[in-house]
């Protein structure tokens, strides 16, 4: 008897504490799922919010009858057992209402999925592209594109320094989109399946190699929206996130015109005549930020997985293979194909870069590889 | 029905002595016993690697392991648990209680059955040894998507595929000893609307996973051509489709879910009844929920791909089809409810467990009904909501199963009543655990923090600090169970033959003596 009590105060308290950390979830809004900026978002939220309640009640009416009968028929109250088993009514009317209930759900989940569902063209067309571990946005009216990777330091994450309000939620360079017009993504992945997730816009697609998946928006106010890669893609598959800025349409223009003049400038640079301190410059930083993350900056890797670069023959010796490894990537490996991603500068920058640094120089043949070089191995493929 | 069935002793037929007696065994209850034995030894080495998941989390920032071998401690987590832990625990509990609950002196093919267990030590000491190969063990994840699981996977996976066929061959032969066992063995007068839950809840099962393994055997050899001889099943490059390996896995894993929760749902009936004192409530509903849902579970698997990029009418399909499921297991749960209305309850340690399984498999029900919601997933897919789902359905609910089956038969299997002192504080300590654990879960996940990542953004830290004691606490926990579990084979009050008040009419294992005879039911009992 006092057993039973305790154990029913028990019940009571622990189904109260249920509540009570789904209230504060719900209060602090950082807990429940995000309302979004967009019309599909905010419907998307109502749904969950209505299917959510829906579920409380019918949680409370059977938990209650439940709990209330553990109470009531307790033996040690002496209560003598019934001995009916079955009801075909009873039977029949809850399997009735349970599907009564399930088709409220219905409707409006098939509504929302018909406007959520929609792949028409958009005003603007961005092809999203997942890479192993960074993404890649092409603009494709305008033809320009860049890769936007982690910019949290490693430092942070091995917490050899305080970590910053965006932790792992912040990129070198966002995608820009402008508001208040309608953004198709075309999304792709270039190695594994990765998936592109941005909460606020409700948008969360598969990348997949291969194959186009689409999906939309249309963001009504300017703002920072952050998200996430959503699919296993290996070991930095929680160091790849996604950040979009809503920008209004004079900003988007101007931000357009200059990645457009940048591409024209990076053209110029490929038949402009490169000195060795230019290119180790330029090489150093572009191995920091697509690079070190796995062969690291010290360049002794982490092997097996990641090869070491000081030292290596490829690095020393043979700089034709070190031109084609570039270029064409590591079939099964997370070693990319980075001669169509970057320009013929970046390229030919970096590998000189790592022919030079560390130890290498001293000990290899210290060639120097110049836009040139990798232009004619380009013609050279095509013929 | 509370006769004694007496105990022939042909002279070799008891157990052989010493070590031969395992190896050798075709007695179903030794092979019970090696069977629930096997699966809690890996209970505890699924749940070091989840200790080691979770300490890692316990703060944002990478402190304790590197992302390569947290991707390793997921993976291999989830495959243990699934097929070294649930799996083999419910085919402990069949092996022990189907020849005792249909009147039968062993199972059918007892040699089989000898083979169908030794399988799965092999094929996890494949698995296992793959960790400390140089390459490292599969880092893919339980669901091992392709192209990651091939043209990107550590060598070391045809180690993986090789020991998933094992484990396939295992299952399917033990499947088919269950079902020739039921069809062939069951006592005169006991017919099919007659067989115990239990019994019932594993012939589905059985069909289940005949139909279904053979699906797995086949993804993991198209990885297996993909890998080693050219083929190009889900390399887009060569004119493959990644996609398709989802949905050749998810033919396989969805009803395989189900095979991992229809056993809990039988023994949890014959709890419920029991310490109701109270005959289940729609025998026969219960019955038909249980075939319902397992053909169902044939036509849902796409609402694992919801994101992936289906049509629009193929999203719809899905969905319908995954709510109808709710409409068998609300049926299932209402019946449990009504079975304890108007009995006569007490509360010992398998009833709380079942009780508690009633409780909170319908909460994951719920997040589950949710996660169907096509939309809505768009923004829980692949986020800890999904995990929080699906431990809820697998933890407090099989686990919490096989919990409550151990308890309930453990007097009949040693003679000796468990501590029941010691039984409720376990329940108490693993009930609180469990909702620590994984409750927040569900709001770490709509909060936006996606499943499998090693670190995660800031302001998912005081959440997952809560979880990971939770964890913590949990596991702690299991070792007071181990402890329960020995001492009860040690000592303890004798049981009587029918171990629980009134349970002597509920069931032809509660006739046999505790513990039973060697060769349970030598002479048939009759049905009425
Ligand atoms: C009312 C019944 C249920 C419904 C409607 C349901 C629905 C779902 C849905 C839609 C998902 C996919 C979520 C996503 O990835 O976005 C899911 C995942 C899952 N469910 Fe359920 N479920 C139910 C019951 C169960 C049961 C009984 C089990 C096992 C005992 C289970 C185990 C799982 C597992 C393991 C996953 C995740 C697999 C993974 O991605 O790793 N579910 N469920
Ligand atoms: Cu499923």
């Amino acid at each position: 008897m006092t057993y039973l009590r305790k154990f029913l105060n028990k019940a009571l308290l622990i189904s109260s504490s249920f509540v009570a950390v789904t209230l504060y979830a719900n209060e602090k809004t950082d807990y429940n799922m995000p309302v979004g900026v967009t019309e599909v978002s905010t419907k998307i939220f109502d749904l969950h919010m209505l299917i959510f309640w829906i579920c409380v009640v019918i949680g409370i009416i059977v938990f209650s009858i439940m709990f209330w009968s553990l109470w009531k028929y307790r033996k040690s109250k002496g209560a003598v057992a019934a001995d009916f088993d079955d009801n075909f009514w009873l039977e029949v009317g809850w399997t009735v209402a349970a599907t009564l209930v399930l088709v409220y759900m219905a409707v409006p989940s098939t509504q929302v999925m018909v406007e959520a569902y929609d792949d028409a063209e958009g005003e603007i067309n961005i092809l999203v592209t997942g890479h192993q571990w960074k993404w890649h946005y092409q603009y494709l009216e305008d033809d320009v594109g860049f890769f936007s990777n982690l910019s949290t330091s490693q430092e942070q994450i091995d917490g050899d320094m305080p970590k910053g309000e965006f932790y792992l939620r912040e990129v070198d360079e966002p995608l820009v989109i402008p508001i208040n017009t309608r953004v198709r993504f075309l999304i792709t992945g270039n190695d594994v399946i990765h998936s592109w997730w941005v909460p606020d816009f409700a948008v969360k697609q598969d990348a997949v190699p291969g194959f186009i998946n689409t999906a939309w928006t249309n963001v009504p106010e300017p703002g920072i929206f952050r998200g996430a890669c959503t699919e296993l893609c290996g070991i930095k598959h929680a160091f790849m996130p996604v950040v979009v800025r809503a920008v209004e349409q004079e900003e988007f223009d101007a931000f357009i015109a200059e990645k457009v003049a940048l591409v024209e400038a990076e053209r110029m640079l490929t038949s402009k005549v490169w000195t060795k301190e230019e290119l180790m410059e330029r090489g150093e930083s572009f191995y920091a930020t697509n690079c070190s993350a796995c062969h690291q900056a010290n360049g002794k890797g982490i092997p097996p997985v990641f090869p070491a670069l000081e030292g290596s023959q490829i690095a020393l010796n043979d700089t034709d293979r070190h031109i084609e490894i570039l270029m064409e990537g590591v079939q099964g490996s997370a070693m990319a194909a980075f001669g169509n991603m970057y320009s013929e500068v970046d390229i030919a920058s970096v590998i000189t870069y790592t022919r030079q640094a560390w130890s290498n120089g001293e000990n290899g043949d210290g060639v120097i590889v110049t836009p040139k070089d990798i232009v004619d191995y380009k013609n050279k493929i095509d013929l | 029905m509370s006769t004694i069935v007496e105990t022939h002793d042909h002279g070799h037929h008891g157990p052989a002595k010493g070590l031969t007696r395992w190896l050798f065994t075709t007695n179903h209850k030794d092979i019970g016993t090696l069977y629930l034995w096997f699966s809690f030894i890996m209970l505890f080495i699924g749940g070091g690697m989840a200790m080691v998941i979770r300490a890692e989390l316990f703060q944002p920032g990478l402190q304790i392991v590197q992302p390569e071998f947290f991707n390793q401690m997921t993976t291999n987590h989830g495959l243990i648990m699934v097929f070294g832990v649930i799996m083999p625990a419910f085919v402990g509990l069949a092996n022990w209680m189907l020849p005792m609950q249909i009147g039968a002196p062993d199972m059918a093919l007892p040699r089989l059955n000898n083979l169908s267990f030794w399988l799965l030590p092999m094929a996890f000491g494949i698995l296992i040894s793959t960790l400390f190969m140089p390459e490292g063990g599969p880092n893919f994840g339980w669901t091992f998507y392709a192209p990651l699981s091939t043209t990107y996977a550590p060598s070391t996976v045809n180690f993986f595929i090789f020991s998933v066929h094992i484990m396939g061959v295992s299952s399917i032969l033990g499947s088919i000893n269950i079902i020739t066992t039921i069809f062939n063995m069951r006592a005169p007068g006991m017919t099919l609307m007659k067989m115990p839950l239990f019994v019932w809840s594993w012939l589905i099962t059985a069909y289940l996973l005949i139909a279904v393994m053979p699906v797995l055997a086949g993804v993991v050899t198209m990885m297996l051509m993909d890998i080693n001889f050219g083929t190009s099943f889900f390399n887009a490059a060569g004119g493959g489709d990644p996609v398709l390996f989802q949905h050749v896995f998810w033919f396989f894993g969805h009803p395989e879910v189900y095979i991992m929760i229809l056993p809990a749902f039988g023994i949890v009936s014959h709890i419920i009844e029991t310490f109701s004192r109270k005959p289940i409530f729609g025998y026969s509903s219960m019955v038909y929920a249980m075939a319902s849902i397992a053909i169902l579970s044939f036509v849902v698997w796409a609402h694992h791909m919801f994101t992936v990029g289906m049509p629009l009418a193929g999203q719809l399909f899905f969905m319908y089809s995954t709510m109808l499921i709710a409409i068998p297991t609300g049926v299932k749960v209402f019946n449990w409810v009504a079975t304890m209305f108007k009995g006569s309850i007490s509360f010992e340690t398998p009833m709380l467990f079942s009780i508690a399984f009633v409780a909170l498999f319908t909460i994951g029900g719920f997040s589950g009904l949710m996660l169907a919601i096509v939309p809505a997933d768009f923004q829980y897919h692949d986020t800890y909501f999904v995990v929080a789902h699906f431990h809820y359905v697998l933890v407090p609910g099989a686990l919490f199963g096989i919990i409550a089956g151990a308890y309930y038969w453990l007097p009949k299997w040693t003679g000796n009543m468990y501590d029941e002192f010691l039984g409720k504080l376990h329940f108490w300590l693993t009930f609180i655990s469990v909702n620590v654990t994984f409750f927040p879960m569900h709001f770490v996940g709509l909060a936006g923090m996606p499943r499998r990542y090693p670190d995660y953004a800031l302001q998912f830290a005081d959440f997952n600090a809560l979880i990971s004691v939770g964890a913590f606490m949990f596991g702690l926990t299991q070792l007071l169970f181990l402890f329960i579990v020995i001492k009860s084979i040690r000592t303890g009050k004798k049981a009587k033959p029918e171990v629980w008040e009134g349970a002597g009419d509920l069931g032809l294992e509660w006739t046999l003596s505790s513990p039973p005879p060697y060769h349970s039911f030598t002479v048939q009992p009759q049905v009425k």
